[in-house]
């Protein structure tokens, strides 16, 4: 004690101290804080957390049109059902909330977190049940046949997006948008959810497994390793873009040839 | 030509001379030879757009000889095991599938397809441009009215051939190509069953139509181009080429290089560079990607379907034809939606096949024309050749509205009314648009010859005055720009002759009165200026 007492007056006795305090005070809330009811009943704490901070987010972006209450308005659909997916789908899109109302919401950049569109996904999953964001094994596509996506592709797909999904126009200026380079998980969602003119292809009509062949197919033929074995695709619009460029740089540069030609004319040989 | 034994020569005739005399008694070549190798044509870059369809033509006919080798004109089915992974156990016809080997496992098969495919398109586009340079510049008229015709017929079997190549490798792009002429074929009425299963041997798709198609494609319709083309070559060289007015250039004669050298080699060379330009197009972009179409099947379709741009006015009419259909006492419908359209698609081209005898009854001219007409100096006609050109544009936007839809972000809807309107109203604004263009052209060449030259250089004159300077012109450029006939127009005479009688006139006198009024009448041309005009400008006064 004589030691201690001798050094009570030291200049970083103060500084001891405090780190001392802080010390214990941490240590004691750590060890007294209600950690084991938090781990006991996490997933539905951070769920209703979720789905609270979900709502405030929803009340700021999406109530004017979608209903306070998710109800849907004039303006908008009933939100009751779309189901988590659905949500993540618009919003990581940027097609929700929407810039204006017209034929379709367009594609653009997205403003939220990953965290804020898994709360609002989460408020719009608590008002009724709906599909789930899928999981990565379910839109990997390593995971899927090429061949057998291809054929379901051009069966329930192609009608709209074109024969290797570059797009196409629908009625009223609605349309089909190219999936060239959409993330597989934004195309695994578009299937389950049928978001904005696009029809539903729910479980029952495309097993997850024919999904997960189709996204295989869109990546091999449209992903960032796509090949064209025949050089330039041209933006794989077929025949019209072929007919246009046959017109303007095939027989365009032949014309070109034929002016050079004829300018170039033999001399007449003077006698 | 001399086959006499007594020819008093002191050598023998060397190996050359021999063979070709040999030949010439036998074959006639030195007469044929000396006529045409000589044949003079005029140099122009406008009279080689048939050339670039010849080149075009000859490498479609070489290059589809190899892919005739490695395809196989089946609609049996197989299972796809091949090295292309994405079709990788894919049901398929083995028209489809050897498209597919041709593409990725026959050496330079891609390469040639594309060659193939892309000389096709320049093909009927370089047609097309070469019909059209002859229209505009009148070398339709006497005695070239057959050849038009041949050329025009070419032109539509060029159209076939594309159209029945477009189909076989069996896609699911061509597959609705053909689903389309069913379509087309059904809508016949009364006859449309019968023919369809006629046509397809039997129910939608079959196993038929591409073995047929085949022997259309490699066969009949190549064949008789190929004679067609011969024949037209041969009328070129008898009735030797048209060429622009100028000094020196008469009805009478020809004024250019000898096809024997210059132009063989010129021609020569030139088609090497078609050859060249076209193997660079196919090796670096790609055509009718049938790998990514995935093969036909009946119950598949994809958006973006459109056939070959040759055949795009057709689908063109067929989309912004509204559906309308009949179903007349019997039970039987009668489908105006498709009819109409397949009527027109008859119409279109037989409006352009018919031009040169429609005008020739117009201006009653039986005279032989060798020297070309300036667009200009035949407002109606040139104004005819727009109007037919802007209906098929129209008719081509109506084919792609998809796409002018989603890369333009517009309404499909807006789209095929506005081509609705503008199938009836853009032929005639361009019509007239054009006339009025024409004639102001013909108006300034009337102040060129009177005036002279604009040069821009301003003068003043000593009492203030500030004049343009103007530059006459050379008697080249002067002969140039008053070459051309004007005709008078048509006058019907009066309706009763000078003793009161009414004289006959026939409806169609009239008509003829009329249209030769609106081609040569005052509304019709300017008056080229005459010589005392001329003289009387041109003496006397100093400025101007």
């Amino acid at each position: 004690m004589k030691k201690l007492s001798a050094r009570r007056r030291h200049p970083l006795a103060a500084l001891v101290v405090l780190l001392i305090a802080l010390a214990a005070t941490g240590g004691l809330y750590a060890t007294f804080a209600p950690t084991g009811k938090a781990q006991a009943d996490e997933t539905s704490a951070a769920q209703s957390l979720a789905v609270e901070e979900g709502q405030k987010l929803y009340r700021v972006g999406c109530a004017s049109c979608h209903g306070t209450g998710g109800q849907g308005s004039s303006d908008g659909p009933s939100l009751v059902g779309v189901g988590a997916a659905a949500v993540d789908f618009q919003v990581s899109t940027g097609r929700m909330p929407l810039q204006q109302q017209g034929a379709q919401a367009p594609k653009k950049p997205n403003i939220y977190t990953q965290k804020e569109i898994d709360q609002l996904a989460a408020y719009v999953a608590s008002l009724g049940p709906g599909p789930a964001v899928p999981e990565e094994s379910q839109y990997d596509p390593a995971g899927g046949d090429v061949g057998r996506g291809g054929d379901l592709f051009r069966n329930n797909c192609a009608q709209c997006h074109n024969f290797t999904g570059k797009g196409g126009a629908l009625t009223d200026g609605k349309y089909a948008p190219n999936i060239d380079g959409v993330d597989p998980k934004h195309m695994y969602e578009a299937m389950v959810t049928g978001p904005q003119n696009m029809p539903a292809f729910p479980d029952g009509v495309l097993t997850p497994e024919n999904k997960q062949d189709i996204i295989a197919y869109l990546d091999e033929v449209g992903g960032d390793e796509a090949e064209s074995p025949g050089g330039f695709s041209l933006g794989g619009l077929g025949p019209v873009s072929e007919g246009l460029f046959a017109w303007v740089f095939g027989l365009g540069a032949l014309i070109v040839l034929t002016i050079w030609i004829a300018a170039r004319t033999a001399k007449a040989r003077k006698s | 030509m001399s086959t006499t034994t007594t020819d008093a020569r002191r050598n023998p005739p060397g190996r050359g001379e021999r063979f070709a005399d040999w030949t010439d008694s036998r074959l006639g070549l030195h007469g044929a030879g000396r006529k045409n190798l000589r044949k003079v044509f005029p140099d122009h870059w406008s009279f080689m757009l048939g050339e670039i369809a010849m080149y075009t033509f000859l490498i479609v006919l070489l290059t589809g000889v190899y892919l005739t080798l490695f395809f196989k004109p089946s609609m049996a089915e197989m299972t796809y095991h091949g090295s292309y992974a994405p079709m990788n156990g894919v049901r398929m016809t083995e028209a489809y599938a050897s498209t597919l080997d041709i593409s990725f496992d026959v050496r330079g098969g891609l390469l040639i397809r594309q060659i193939h495919h892309w000389s096709a398109l320049i093909f009927i586009a370089a047609m097309a441009t070469h019909m059209m340079r002859v229209f505009f510049t009148g070398a339709f008229r006497k005695p070239r009215e057959v050849n038009w015709i041949f050329g025009f017929t070419l032109l539509v079997l060029g159209c076939i051939a594309g159209f029945t190549g477009y189909s076989l490798p069996d896609d699911l792009l061509s597959g609705t190509g053909v689903r389309f002429m069913e379509g087309a074929t059904l809508a016949t009425p009364v006859i449309g069953t019968y023919l369809a299963f006629f046509l397809w041997g039997g129910e939608f798709p079959g196993t038929d139509i591409i073995p047929r198609f085949f022997a259309v494609h490699v066969l009949l319709v190549p064949g008789i181009m190929l004679g067609l083309f011969v024949l037209h070559i041969i009328l070129v060289f008898y009735h030797k080429h048209t060429q622009y007015a100028g000094s020196g250039k008469t009805e009478e004669n020809v004024v250019g290089m000898p096809f024997m050298p210059v132009y063989v080699a010129k021609a020569g060379g030139f088609f090497f560079l078609i050859f060249g330009v076209i193997t660079v197009i196919a090796g670096l972009f790609t055509i009718n990607p049938v790998w990514d179409l995935g093969p036909y099947r009946p119950d598949m379709v994809s958006t973006g379907a459109q056939p070959d741009w040759y055949m795009g006015w057709t689908e063109g009419l067929i989309r912004f034809m509204p559906g309308w259909e009949w179903v007349i006492p019997g039970g039987y419908t009668i489908n105006f939606g498709v009819f109409i359209p397949l009527t027109l698609v008859g119409v279109v081209p037989i409006m352009m096949m018919a031009y040169p005898f429609f005008e020739s009854w117009v201006t009653g001219d039986r005279r032989e024309h060798h020297i070309l007409d300036r667009p200009r100096n035949v407002p109606t006609r040139t104004g005819f050749g727009v109007a037919w050109l802007t209906l098929v544009f129209v008719l081509l936007t109506a084919g792609g509205n998809d796409l002018w839809a989603t890369h333009f972000h517009l309404s499909i809807n807006t789209i095929t009314w506005t081509v609705r309107i503008a199938f009836f109203v853009a032929p005639v604004l361009a019509f007239w648009i054009t006339r009025r263009i024409c004639l102001g052209l013909q108006r300034r060449d009337r102040e060129k010859i009177l005036h002279g030259r604009e040069t821009g250089i301003i003068k003043r004159l000593p009492h203030g005055e500030f004049i343009e300077v103007h530059e006459p012109l050379s008697q080249d450029e002067l002969h140039k720009l008053t070459a051309h006939d004007q005709y008078a127009p048509l006058e019907l005479g009066p309706s009763v002759d000078d003793n009161g009688v009414v004289r006959k006139q026939s409806p169609v006198q009239k008509l003829r009165a009329r249209l030769s009024q609106g081609y040569f009448g005052e509304a019709g041309q300017i008056p080229k200026p005459t010589r005392r005009e001329y003289e009387e400008i041109t003496s006397g006064h100093g400025h101007h």
